[in-house]
């Protein structure tokens, strides 16, 4: 017990000279609510609009209008010729182009369906599948009009859709990324600070002295672990509580669920930190592992951003080793679905048996390493 | 002119005996981007594909069977289960087991028969309010294109209305991957190049090898590039393998210039090496390296480059701020030669932003480089 004290104190002090690095570990993560609390979203709004109007009718400019006056297009160019439109696109100067033909309101007038394209580039598979969603919509209820107008009756459709949506009705981005955002940086501090620790003993020839210290491996990892643990714990926890504050993240289910959550979460991240440790010599090589091991899986393969159902299920298969995959279910259920225990204990299972085999497949190799 | 460049020829050659020190480094970083592309490219997806759905219907109607079998043989959604009424739809959302519910009201098929018009409703799990958006359309879309068919069908159409013929170009079947999957390309290099650069100098700091540099004859400049080259050969390497993967493995189809690919990927890793030697004069030890590499530089551009979050939604003061990403230039070169097949005459503002950026921060890491020991 005392040895663990000696080897955290250590760690502290060591962690206190480089003010950098705490800063890192406490500060930016502020910087990174921030940056997703106002910057980056996915709603997609002022979609740039190129305008070919060949009917120039009160009426085509009327669904123009309509076009921009829904808040999702901002109208940057009108062009004449179809030539233009190639250019517009191949150069990104607009993402969909609005064509009314010639004839659009002769044929709206005489009760015909007037013809409408609209050309979306598709590069960008998901604003691409939102703005034509919103073409769409745009389109339909104009058509409806026209021919409520042409028939003299109320334009509504035979079968009508009301959505609802629970949990975050506004269909908010901040609140779909801040909790992943939580998971993400706990990963990185977790994985990286506790891997970087004991290799840079290694490298720099202090890990031999160590090894001769009357200290049982246990005392020495853990005295190595628990600062961070302590670290990552309360970054997490500003990032929480300033998502709560900023930008309204609901608090709907228990803290004590959360709190075992985080924690068993990153006693995963520490231990998969301490196995790093044990496979690299180098610091250099110790990072690229954990760059490779926690920070692109817990990006891209723990459902964060991108939706877990929708991959291959080879690569679903994968995703099933990664924490961070188990700990956003329970996080993001505490906090917008307010379940308990009683739902998420497939996920807290999960995490704890990764922490378990996690630590216990390290805390072997650290023991054969120093034998 | 030949002494200048025999100095940087020792500076890199030393740099690939050191690299050789580490034997594990070398399938790190040709095998890594390899896999990491195979496994992100197949999991960077923003596709919302067979969506698990509740459906309520208590009617219980051959017209409710029609509507919910046009769900269940969209490729958006698949019905994991039947209940009767809404109120049983909760456990489903809460555990996460459905993300939608379709409730269809009692006497829909008596309403449908009659024409008279009529309401379903659409539950969704808004916790991921990007998929839960798009899988609305998709509803939205399906409710739609039934209510039109049953309206055809019994030739009841009033006339009139607006024939929408919406198009999409350059990936009309709207596949994430290809999109993605160049994105990716870009991103593992970034990481791979940058991360190996910020340790070059600051290792020698560390380990105290850099005062012994700073007595021989060799400057900064030449420091700096004989520090450059050898990560640069590695950086070649890794494109070439990234390409081969993104073509043959994903079949991305390279519609623009291969040769243009390759050399604006050059001139890329100039920008990512360079931003990865500039972390390494700024740092004082590997970790502290390691860490404002991570932080500082790639994680922020990695969000501001328009990689996932369109830079259009961004506010304006930060939209400048992304001007000095090289990510963000590349990231249009590297979609607009596989997706769009366009030349240089319409990269050419991306190229010349690629090639001012990696002389600024080149030059701006040779000057931090002020062989200084602390």
């Amino acid at each position: 017990m005392r040895g663990m004290g000696a080897v955290a104190l250590k760690e502290l002090r060591q962690l206190g000279r480089d003010l950098r690095t705490l800063a890192v570990i406490v500060v930016l993560p502020l910087f990174f609510l921030w940056l997703y609390g106002y910057a980056l979203n996915f709603d997609i709004r002022n979609v740039a609009l190129a305008v070919q109007d060949d009917d120039n009718t009160p009426l085509s400019r009327e669904l123009v209008a309509a076009f921009v006056n829904s808040g999702y297009f901002n109208q940057v160019a009108s062009i004449r010729s179809g030539g233009e439109i190639e250019a517009l696109l191949d150069r990104d100067l607009a993402r969909a182009v609005l064509v009314v033909p010639r004839g659009f309101a002769e044929a709206a007038r005489e009760g015909r369906r007037a013809p409408v394209q609209v050309i979306v580039a598709g590069d960008n598979a998901n604003t691409a599948t939102t703005v034509v969603g919103y073409a769409r919509a745009i389109l339909d209820s104009a058509g409806a009009r026209l021919a409520a107008t042409a028939n003299g009756q109320a334009a509504r459709p035979l079968i009508q859709l009301e959505p609802r949506v629970w949990y975050n009705p506004e269909l908010e981005s901040t609140l779909f990324l801040v909790p992943g955002l939580i998971a993400y940086i706990a990963m990185i501090t977790g994985v990286v600070s506790t891997a970087l620790a004991i290799v840079r003993e290694k490298e720099r020839g202090t890990y031999e002295q160590i090894r001769m210290a009357p200290l049982a491996t246990t005392s020495f990892v853990a005295g190595k672990s628990l600062p961070y643990l302590a670290l990552s714990m309360l970054s997490a926890m500003l990032v929480l509580t300033a998502g709560m504050l900023a930008f309204d993240v609901p608090m709907r289910g228990s803290w004590t669920v959360l709190l075992v959550a985080t924690l068993l979460f990153l006693v995963c991240a520490i231990g998969m930190g301490l196995l790093i440790s044990t496979i690299a010599d180098t610091q250099q090589l110790a990072f690229q592992i954990a760059l490779l091991a926690s920070f692109l899986p817990t990006f891209i393969l723990s459902g964060f951003i991108f939706p877990l159902s929708s991959m291959p299920v080879a690569v679903q298969a994968v995703s099933f080793i990664v924490p961070a995959r188990y700990y956003l279910v329970a996080l993001r259920g505490v906090v917008l679905k307010g379940v308990g225990w009683d739902i998420l204990a497939p996920q807290l299972a999960a995490l704890t048996v990764f922490a378990v085999f996690v630590m216990g497949v390290s805390a072997v190799r650290l023991a054969r390493e120093r034998a | 002119m030949t002494g200048w460049l025999r100095a940087i020829a020792y500076v890199m050659w030393k740099e690939l005996l050191e690299l050789r020190q580490d034997p594990r480094l070398f399938p790190v970083l040709f095998v890594a981007p390899i896999i990491q592309l195979i496994v992100l490219g197949y999991a960077a997806t923003t596709d919302v594909l067979d969506i698990p759905l509740v459906v309520v219907d208590p009617d219980r109607s051959a017209a409710s069977r029609e509507l919910t079998s046009r769900f269940d043989r969209s490729r958006y959604f698949t019905i994991i289960d039947a209940v009767g009424s809404v109120e049983e739809v909760e456990p489903y959302l809460a555990s996460g087991r459905a993300w939608m519910a379709l409730a269809i009201p009692p006497g829909f098929g008596e309403d449908v028969a009659s024409g008279t018009p009529v309401t379903v409703q659409v539950v969704a799990d808004g916790t991921d309010s990007n998929s839960a958006g798009i899988g609305l359309g998709y509803a939205r879309g399906l409710v739609a294109e039934h209510a039109r068919a049953i309206v055809e069908e019994r030739r009841m159409s009033p006339p009139g209305g607006i024939d929408a013929r919406i198009r999409v170009w350059y990936n009309p079947e709207l596949e994430s991957r290809d999109f993605m999957v160049p994105g990716v390309l870009a991103l593992i290099l970034l990481v791979i190049t940058m991360v190996l650069a910020s340790m070059a100098i600051v290792r020698e700091r560390e380990l105290g090898t850099l005062e012994q540099l700073n007595v021989t004859p060799v400057t900064r400049s030449q420091l700096i590039l004989g520090k450059l080259l050898p990560y640069a050969a590695i950086g070649i390497v890794d494109i070439v393998l990234v390409v081969a993967v993104a073509v043959l493995w994903f079949e991305v189809p390279l519609r623009g210039s291969l040769l243009l690919l390759f050399a604006l990927s050059l001139l890329y890793i100039l920008n990512t090496l360079g931003l990865g030697l500039l972390v390494s004069t700024i740092s004082s030890t590997q970790q502290q390296a390691m860490m404002t590499a991570t932080f500082l530089f790639l994680v922020p551009m990695i969000y501001l480059s328009g990689f996932i979050f369109p830079i259009e939604n961004m506010p304006a003061a930060i939209q400048q701020f992304t001007y000095v990403i090289p990510l963000r230039y590349y990231l249009v070169i590297v979609r607009g030669l596989f997706l769009k097949g366009v030349g240089i005459d319409a990269l050419w503002p991306q190229a010349a932003a690629l090639g001012l950026l990696g002389v600024a921060i080149l030059g701006l890491a040779v000057l931090r480089s002020s062989k200084r020991t602390a």
